[in-house]
């Protein structure tokens, strides 16, 4: 990028030492970020790091504990999205907020109406207009189309179209490409560097090194909350700002020991899953689990791990392939047969599908087996067996509660996990699925449960942990997947990968001609 | 390790129950001073009474506890109350589910009309023993029907319970016109009628004073039955997961979709044996026209009792006394009996809006924190998980 | 029921069809000015209906609002007529004071009432079925109670407003003369019904407050970025549709008949939900299903009063008036169920929103 960004003039948006404190977290340190006219600056860092936060301040849907804003050198208080908006400051999200059933003029004036008086839209003058922006900036939109009718690209287009309605100075846009085929990053990029030469300022929150490397003018790094480092792209390469992101390797602090390889146990064959909008997740998943071992998918969250789980366990159907658990076909078993061929599950949205938080605990311990002996005979249950059940496994997982009898929902997110755990766990597994299984809860918590996975693993069952959390996988796996755009990437040896590695293919899906190749693939497969 | 069982002292068992009964008794005492209040303003419109004056609504409350405080009394309340703990336990058993059955009148009037059919038809043959069972078995079965239809609709496509179950109310009300005046019909009365069941071996069995029929004992019967299916069985610990979180209920291996149909039905058989039971015992012939306002009395009743079949019991004997006391409140102090409906809603008014827990909650100086519940015995089944043991 | 069968295997079907037509289009007059009148309480609440569930709230307290602007409306015209006489009544649409003062506390009573449903549901975030159902017992209750108690006292009502008297020549223009004649022959609320019904729809597809208040109904987070106060938008809408519904209420006690009884809404802000849904949450839509559903009440009074003659007659007769009546509502069960087309409410609809605290 050569445009000429030497400062002469103060920065468009300078925000100096935000602070943000959340229960239990910093999830803003003192961040210091600038932003120049004209600029294209990019905001890397894992899920968590504290981006989406320090944007939310930003935009008026968070207030900051310490620091300031400043707007053309000059301190201001953003109080509201409508705040944000009036001075010129427009968020296009991750997850679109547009109306579906409207059109995709309706969606852009929305808000900002053109009126021909009072009263009434006026509709002639709002096309005109939205179609002199899109041709300007080099897109072709039908005003009169319904969002819904739109391919995710053009529906991002629609929510880019509303910040230059508005005409936005600094557009702030989240994972932009989260969701885009590559072909539809190469047009939004040529999209964004014509608005950069049209003076207006863009924030490029991404963990896509690649795509980060390719279209900004500076990037700031940010981990836990804190700016990291910054870098201009020519000086700078893929590795590093693979290491500034996740940091040098942790410790190991849980002893693996050696895990004994025997058959496989689990045989994922060309697994293909659809999502509920009928996108293609998953196109094809292939992989195996041995017994006595553990396989971690690593992936950035929302590269079709939740999906390709669900397919696993039951709670979706899958769209082809094949599971073998054991040497037996169970591909398309209800969860109810899965548990009974002996699968465990802890599911990642824990509140949805794990726990009945207004049931007593015991209720929750008995969720899977409630109907079988010696919980019940027939129809009646056995409130004796399931109460000592409950209390032997509440001692035994620890779990902190004045009784089995108390709401799960009074307990702490930890504890909650653990009755979870003991209720999964508490049994011989052939396999056993984990779904982010620490996410959010204490250190104490972390520790216990990692502690029974190995002893599962140890004990022989294929256990299948899918993580976010680079570290856990890091420290836990025997084997390591990587999982980019709904296919398994890599496979990596748990012991000598190294993180940087790893995080490399979690953010690029691999080789640039391999990925490329792959998802071009991909362009012809729309569900 | 046996200081983890739910093990319960009297003490707490009570204490508990007290917590459970602090936010119906408020919603109670508050709307009987709104109630008072409202008698107040309109006193001068009561034959012999000035305007505002405060010896109206003291009488009016005096003769309504009055009036219950007898044995006369006591046997209308039960009598009043008997459909109402029925009906009630019907919509109860929906609402644990997570389903709003507003067709409780649709029910309640097929299961009338199935009863007199079956009367109707075997009743002068057969002698009481086998007549009256069919008879209430029949009038609960077709009430299954006017469930079960909403039911299915709901977990095939979807379609909304609250207004399939209304609208069924206004078909099966002609239907039921149209079953008196036809079917049903005496053959040469003047006007349309049915027969009367006390000449068909139908009418239930009085046992108790002057009204109370055995359609009390059978109420009465029907609490713990209904609160053993819910609290001790496989079927009762579905039925309440589906309504508490589908998706869980979902992984644990649920059927939710026959769960919906199931649940549906089981409240329209209660809702129709009340008809059922009425008509038998309290009623004993329909004229065309027959109708019956237990769909909504039956939801206060649920409400009240936040879907717990014990709180049912309570509920529908706290509304039957309130009619009970309304007629006699009538005679003597000339107030309206009318009033009771209008007490209802107030009641609930004040116990949707949680006052107890949000002035509580104000005085120590927090936000409400806890969540107003969706349905009442769903989320609150924390309450209902200690009132089980 | 067992003439049916009989009379119908003695008949070639079209025989019946072409007799059938030929009954309406001879009565078509007095049926199609009875089908508008009769529809327009249904639609009334219907557009009370289409405004709150387009914002994303559920208002089944239609028939409670209604009940009780149909009691306050007669109530206080009973009060103004024992304060200031019945008035002289003006010779178009025999509007007199008491009559337009009972109308205007009609109006509040029912903006009061959805007020209170909008309160417990946007505020307190109750859930709004049983909000509406406790609104729905409350009014039956209180007007109730209400009743009992003013019509021991032999109460003078303020009589009703007349309608409009067409011209002679209207009802005999060809092909149109019927339609024009059954619409303008309403009472003061009808004909402002359909002037509303045109109304509402332009403004729900064209102004901006539509605009909005669809997108509130449909993705309230999607508006609160842009700016929109979805909460008070909610607010004002749930209240000014009571309005609406009030009018309803209003037009049974005050336009079709003088007077009141308990439970004199028979239902129709029920019915007035299920052609909302008909309708497809749209004004027009909600009207024409309001006629569709009129006219089956309008066609089992005919047949009632002027029974067709011949074959026809003998099967009608074997047909019991109460399937008539249930028709509306098989019609809407049916509609639900999807077999005629699934029907989409407003995606937000019925869910409680929360505004991102700005913290």
């Amino acid at each position: 990028m050569t445009r000429d960004l030497t400062p002469a003039t103060p920065p468009a948006l300078e925000m100096r030492g935000i602070t943000k404190r959340y229960p239990g977290v910093i999830a803003n340190d003192h961040i210091d970020l600038d932003v120049r006219r004209g600029e294209i600056h990019a905001l890397l860092g894992e899920n968590g790091a504290g981006k989406t936060t320090l944007m939310n301040v930003l935009y008026g849907l968070a207030r900051p504990d310490e620091g300031q804003i400043l707007l053309d050198g000059k301190p201001v208080t953003i109080a509201s999205p409508a705040d944000a908006i009036a001075r010129g400051i427009t968020m296009v999200h991750q997850h679109f907020m547009l109306v579906p059933v409207l059109t995709v003029a309706d969606n852009v004036i929305l808000g900002a109406e053109t009126m021909s008086n009072r009263v009434f839209v006026d509709r002639r003058e709002a096309n005109r207009r939205i179609a002199e922006l899109a041709a300007r900036f080099g897109f072709e939109l039908d005003p009169e189309a319904k969002v819904a009718s739109l391919s995710v690209g053009q529906q991002q287009r629609v929510e880019i179209l509303k910040a230059l309605y508005r005409d936005a100075q600094i557009l702030v846009l989240d994972e932009p490409t989260a969701v885009l085929t590559p072909q539809e990053t190469e047009e939004v990029f040529a999209l964004l560097r014509r608005l950069a030469d049209d003076g207006r300022s863009i924030i490029f929150i991404s963990h896509k090194l690649y795509e980060v490397l390719e279209v900004a003018d500076r990037i700031t790094v940010i981990r836990r909350g804190r700016v990291i480092g910054e870098r201009l792209p020519s000086a700078t390469t893929e590795g590093e700002l693979a290491e500034l992101m996740v940091g040098r390797a942790v410790e190991l602090t849980a002893d693996r020991g050696v895990s004994h390889v025997a058959e496989p146990m689990l045989l994922v064959e060309k697994l293909r899953v659809t999502d509920d909008r009928r996108h293609e997740v998953v196109p094809e998943a292939t992989f195996q689990i041995h017994a006595g071992e553990i396989l971690g998918i690593a992936g950035v969250a929302g590269n079709g791990q939740d999906e390709l789980v669900e397919a696993i366990i039951g709670l979706r159907k899958p769209g082809g392939g094949k599971v073998t658990l054991g040497g037996r076909d169970v591909t398309g078993f209800s969860p109810r047969r899965m548990n009974e061929a002996g699968t465990g599950y802890v599911p990642g949205d824990r509140h949805r599908f794990g726990l009945i938080l207004q049931f007593p605990i015991y209720d929750n311990l008995v969720l899977t087996s409630y109907y079988r002996r010696p919980f019940a005979r027939g129809i009646l249950r056995n409130d004796r067996a399931i109460q000592s059940s409950a209390a032997e496994q509440v001692d035994k997982y620890d779990i902190r509660t004045p009784g089995v009898g108390a709401a799960t929902a009074t307990l702490s997110g930890g504890n909650q996990q653990k009755v979870i755990v003991a209720r999964e766990f508490d049994r011989p597994l052939k396999l056993l699925v984990l779904d982010q299984p620490t996410r959010g809860l204490d250190v104490g918590s972390i520790e216990f449960i990692h502690r029974q996975i190995i002893a599962k693993r140890d004990a022989g069952t294929a256990v299948l942990l899918v993580s976010a959390e680079l570290d856990e996988v890091m420290e836990m796996s025997d084997r390591i997947a990587v999982m980019y755009r709904g296919r398994i990437v890599a496979e990596l040896d748990g012991r000598t990968a190294s993180k940087s590695e790893v995080g490399l293919y979690m953010a690029t899906g691999g080789h640039d001609s391999e990925a490329v190749a792959a998802s071009a693939a991909d362009e012809g497969k729309k569900a | 390790m046996s200081h983890l069982r739910s093990q319960r002292t009297a003490g707490e068992a009570i204490g508990s129950s007290l917590k459970l009964l602090a936010e119906p008794a408020a919603a109670f005492a508050l709307a009987l001073l709104v109630g008072g209040i409202g008698i107040l303003l309109f006193s001068g419109l009561v034959p012999g009474h000035k305007p505002f004056d405060i010896g109206l609504p003291i009488d009016a409350y005096a003769a309504l506890i009055g009036g219950v405080a007898s044995f006369d009394g006591l046997t209308a309340t039960l009598v009043y109350a008997t459909p109402l703990v029925l009906a009630g336990l019907g919509v109860a058993v929906g609402f644990k589910a997570g389903l709003f059955n507003i067709g409780g009148r649709g029910q309640f009037l097929m299961g009338a009309v199935g009863a007199m059919a079956v009367a109707t038809a075997i009743g002068a043959q057969a002698g009481a023993w086998v007549t009256i069972p069919l008879a209430l078995l029949a009038g609960g079965l077709l009430g299954g029907v006017a469930g079960f239809v909403p039911g299915l609709l709901k977990a095939t496509s979807g379609a909304h319970e609250v207004v399939t179950t209304i609208m069924l109310n206004y078909i099966l009300v002609f239907v039921t016109y149209w079953a008196i005046s036809g079917p049903l019909a005496l053959p040469r009365a003047p006007q349309p009628i049915t027969a009367d069941t006390g000449n068909l071996h139908a009418s239930l069995p009085i046992l108790i004073g002057r009204d109370g029929n055995l359609g009390i004992f059978i109420a009465l019967a029907a609490v713990p039955i209904m609160w053993f299916l819910l609290y001790r069985t496989t079927i009762g610990f579905e039925i309440r997961a589906a309504g508490a979180n589908p998706d869980a209920a979902r992984y644990g291996g649920m059927k939710t979709r026959q769960l919906i149909v199931m649940t549906m039905s089981l409240a329209g058989f209660m809702c129709g044996l009340a008809g059922a039971v009425t008509l038998l015992g309290v009623v004993h012939q329909m004229a065309p026209g027959y109708d019956t306002t237990i769909g909504f009395d039956a939801i206060t009743v649920a409400l009240l009792a936040r879907s717990n079949p014990i709180g049912v019991c309570f509920a529908g004997l706290l509304l039957g006394a309130m009619r009970a006391g309304a007629q006699v409140m009538q005679i003597r102090a000339g107030v309206p009996a009318e009033l009771v409906d209008a007490l209802q809603a107030i009641i609930l008014l004040f116990l949707v809006i949680n006052v107890l827990r949000r002035f509580l909650a104000r005085r120590s100086g927090r936000r409400p924190s806890l969540p107003v519940p969706a349905l009442p015995g769903t989320v609150d089944a924390t309450l209902d998980a200690e009132a089980a043991q | 029921m067992s003439g049916i069968p009989e009379a119908l295997s003695a008949l070639p079907a079209i025989g019946l069809v072409f007799q059938f037509i030929g009954y309406i289009i001879a009565n078509l007059t007095i049926m199609s000015h009875t089908t508008v009148a009769v529809a327009i309480p249904i639609t009334l609440a219907a557009l009370c209906g289409v405004m709150c569930e387009r914002s994303g709230v559920v208002n089944i307290g239609l028939e409670g609002i209604m009940l009780v602007a149909a009691f306050v409306g007669w109530m206080v015209g009973v009060v103004c007529v024992g304060i200031l006489g019945p008035g002289d009544p003006l010779p178009f649409f025999g509007v007199t004071a008491p009559l337009l003062i009972g109308l205007v506390a009609a109006i509040i009573s029912g903006m009061l009432i959805s007020l209170l449903h909008a309160w417990l549901s946007i505020s307190l975030r109750i859930d709004q079925i049983i909000s509406g159902t406790i609104i729905n017992i409350g009014a039956a209750g209180i007007t109730g109670y209400m009743y009992s108690l003013v019509s021991g006292l032999s109460p003078v009502g303020a009589g009703a407003f007349t309608q409009y008297q067409v011209p002679q020549g209207v009802a005999d223009i060809p092909i149109v003369g019927w339609l024009i004649n059954a619409i303008l022959s309403q009472g003061p609320i009808g004909l402002t019904c359909v002037v509303i019904v045109i109304f509402l729809q332009i403004m729900l597809f064209r102004a901006r407050w539509g605009l909005r208040t669809r997108a509130a109904g449909e993705h309230p987070r999607a508006a609160e970025t842009v700016g929109i106060d979805v909460i008070r938008l909610r607010y004002k809408n749930v209240v000014m549709s009571g309005a609406l519904a009030a009018l309803g209420g209003a037009w049974l006690s005050m336009e079709s008949v003088g007077n009141f009884n308990a439970g004199i809404t028979q239902g129709r802000g029920f019915i007035g939900l299920a052609a909302m849904i008909v309708g497809r949450w749209t004004p027009i839509g909600a009207f024409g299903a309001a006629l569709l559903f009129a006219s089956a009440t309008a066609l089992s009074n005919s047949i009632t009063i002027s029974p067709p003659a011949g074959d026809l007659g003998s099967v009608m007769a074997n047909v019991p008036g109460e399937f008539w009546e249930a028709l509306p509502y098989i019609i809407t069960i049916v509609v639900l169920a999807g077999l005629i087309g699934r029907s989409i409410a407003p995606a937000a609809d019925g869910q409680p929103y929360e505004r991102e605290s700005a913290s």
